[in-house]
């Protein structure tokens, strides 16, 4: 099975970071992704600008509507993804874990829909 | 075989027999479609011919029959045939494996370790063990829930779909992860039992039904993980505490506190039972564990001739060590009443009011009952008064309203 691991965290949090800790949290995502590539897991991830960079569109009646930001505000923010092959949802639980940002954050773990 | 007999086989015999369906054909609603089914052909047949000797692998064969029957119509009216893809089908001709009792164990822990899954609200995994496990209907599980069968049914549907659809794995989970998973299990059977001993709302104090699931439960917990002292623990304690359910209750439905009780109506054959288990469960090596460690209390009140020739002193001791090992307000309560039959009620009270003053029981509804009875004890009546209108207001339970009505007349105006 896929599964999508959403990385949500508090954008003010992150930007408060010092240049050290923000250098060790990049080692530590590189050195996570570098495991999960080697175990077979990984099959896309990538980390994202911040929602203030964000714009929603939205048709109505025809006419598309565009806003300034993300679709709801929340504490916490989505800030990247990794996309996985698990067998089950114990070992995506697993992976999530381990990613650095569940330290602070919070990651959603969402099976990928099949199509037949 | 009469109705009635084969009504209980079904009791008895559906959780196992459902368990171990939905390892063979691989999916949870069409398990307890099939075993519905089998129970019809059962219900239809074992009155007028022999029943099976083995009345559980008979009705997983039938089930499992019946899913293949399904499977194969499915396939032949989307005209795949050449689609013989699913595991059920391929395995269709695998000799009988299910009259084996070890295979029926291993897929009833698997059942409950799947209900009890984390990744489950902790009343959705009760929800799913009383439905699954333990073969409550919907509208029985509704019931415990006070929750109307629609809207349970739905639930139901809803963690069903989740096992399948977020790939939840029908299996025990292995080395590191067994430990906490285990601890999310003992704890839905001790919610199913807390409900069961002292409901948190409604007309009724008991509902011993739910109590003696969460027994059934723990003792087949017990029997499929032997050893285990965490298991051994809880069961004691339920074991125990529901000893006494008969001496808890009036005949009107009144609450009778622990002080007041007539321990002649104790059950005591169950009381033995549990103060062995205890023993087991203190005897295995480990850090002191808490189940084992409240069984250890309940197993002092359980001995003890009277309420005041209790051994408080060591009741006090004991909920200190579980202060240690799982701080809660309840236990900080627990272990203030214990203090005050040691030291008497004024020291006790000084404890609260410390515990109060730190935030630490903000919004816990039992306090002011605990409050009330000391300040009683304490002969500071219109204290007490006031503690047991902030106690009658806190509580949704009605015996324990009359209680503290009955407390306020004792006292005086």
């Amino acid at each position: 099975m896929q599964y999508l691991l959403m990385i949500y965290r508090n954008e003010a949090e992150l930007a408060k970071m010092d240049p050290a800790a923000r250098q060790k949290m990049s080692a530590e995502y590189g050195t996570f992704t570098q495991s999960i590539i080697q175990s077979g897991h990984f099959k896309a991830g990538d980390g994202l600008q911040p929602t203030t960079t964000a714009t929603t569109v939205r048709v109505r009646d025809g006419k598309t509507l565009t806003t300034d930001g993300p679709f709801a505000e929340t504490r916490e923010q989505l800030g990247g993804y990794y996309l996985v092959e698990a067998k089950d949802l114990d070992t995506a639980l697993g992976i999530a874990a381990r990613i650095p940002g569940a330290r602070d954050g919070s990651i959603e773990v969402r099976p990928v829909m099949i199509y037949k | 075989m009469t109705q009635g007999e084969i009504e209980k086989i079904f009791r008895d015999e559906a959780g196992r027999a459902l368990a171990t369906l939905i390892r063979l054909v691989g999916d949870f609603d069409l398990a307890e479609d099939v075993l519905q089914e089998a129970f019809a052909v059962a219900l239809a047949r074992w009155p007028n011919e022999d029943p099976p000797v083995n009345p559980r692998a008979w009705l997983v064969n039938v089930g499992r029959n019946r899913a293949i029957d399904r499977i194969r119509r499915q396939i032949a009216f989307r005209g795949k045939l050449g689609e013989l893809t699913h595991e059920l089908l391929q395995n269709a001709s695998v000799s009988d494996e299910v009259a084996d009792a070890g295979v029926f164990d291993d897929d009833m822990l698997r059942l409950i370790f799947t209900c009890c899954h984390p990744s489950f609200a902790p009343d959705v995994q009760v929800a799913l063990t009383l439905r699954t496990v333990c073969g409550l209907s919907t509208a029985q599980v509704a019931r415990a829930f006070l929750a109307s069968e629609e809207a349970m049914g739905q639930r139901l549907v809803r963690a069903k779909q989740k096992i399948r659809l977020a790939g939840i794995a029908y299996e025990v989970p292995e080395r590191e992860a067994l430990e906490p998973r285990l601890r999310g299990v003992l704890a839905v059977i001790y919610l199913v039992f807390t409900e069961g001993y002292a409901a948190t709302s409604g007309e009724d104090l008991m509902r011993p039904d739910l109590a003696r699931e969460a027994i059934r439960l723990a003792r087949l917990l017990d029997a499929l993980m032997p050893g285990r002292r965490e298991i051994k623990g809880l069961l004691a304690l339920m074991l125990l505490h529901d000893a006494r359910r008969a001496g808890r209750e009036t005949a009107g439905g009144d609450i009778v506190l622990l002080e007041e009780q007539d321990r002649s109506l104790w059950d005591r054959k169950q009381i033995a039972e549990g103060l062995l288990l205890v023993e087991d469960a203190l005897r295995l090596p480990g850090p002191p564990q808490s189940y084992a460690v409240q069984a250890a209390i309940a197993a002092l009140h359980a001995r003890a001739p009277n309420y005041k020739d209790t051994d408080w002193p060591q009741i006090a001791g004991l909920y200190e060590v579980l202060l240690r090992i799982s701080p809660s307000p309840v236990v900080e309560l627990n272990r203030a009443a214990a203090v005050s039959m040691v030291d008497g009620p004024a020291r006790a009270l000084d404890l609260i009011d410390a515990l109060q003053a730190r935030g630490g029981l903000n919004g816990y509804e039992l306090l002011p009952a605990v409050r009330a009875d000391l300040l009683r004890r304490l002969g500071r009546h219109d204290a007490a008064r006031e503690a047991y209108l902030a106690a009658t207001a806190a509580t949704k339970l009605e015996p324990l309203r009359r209680l503290y009505a009955r407390r306020m007349a004792e006292i005086g105006n």
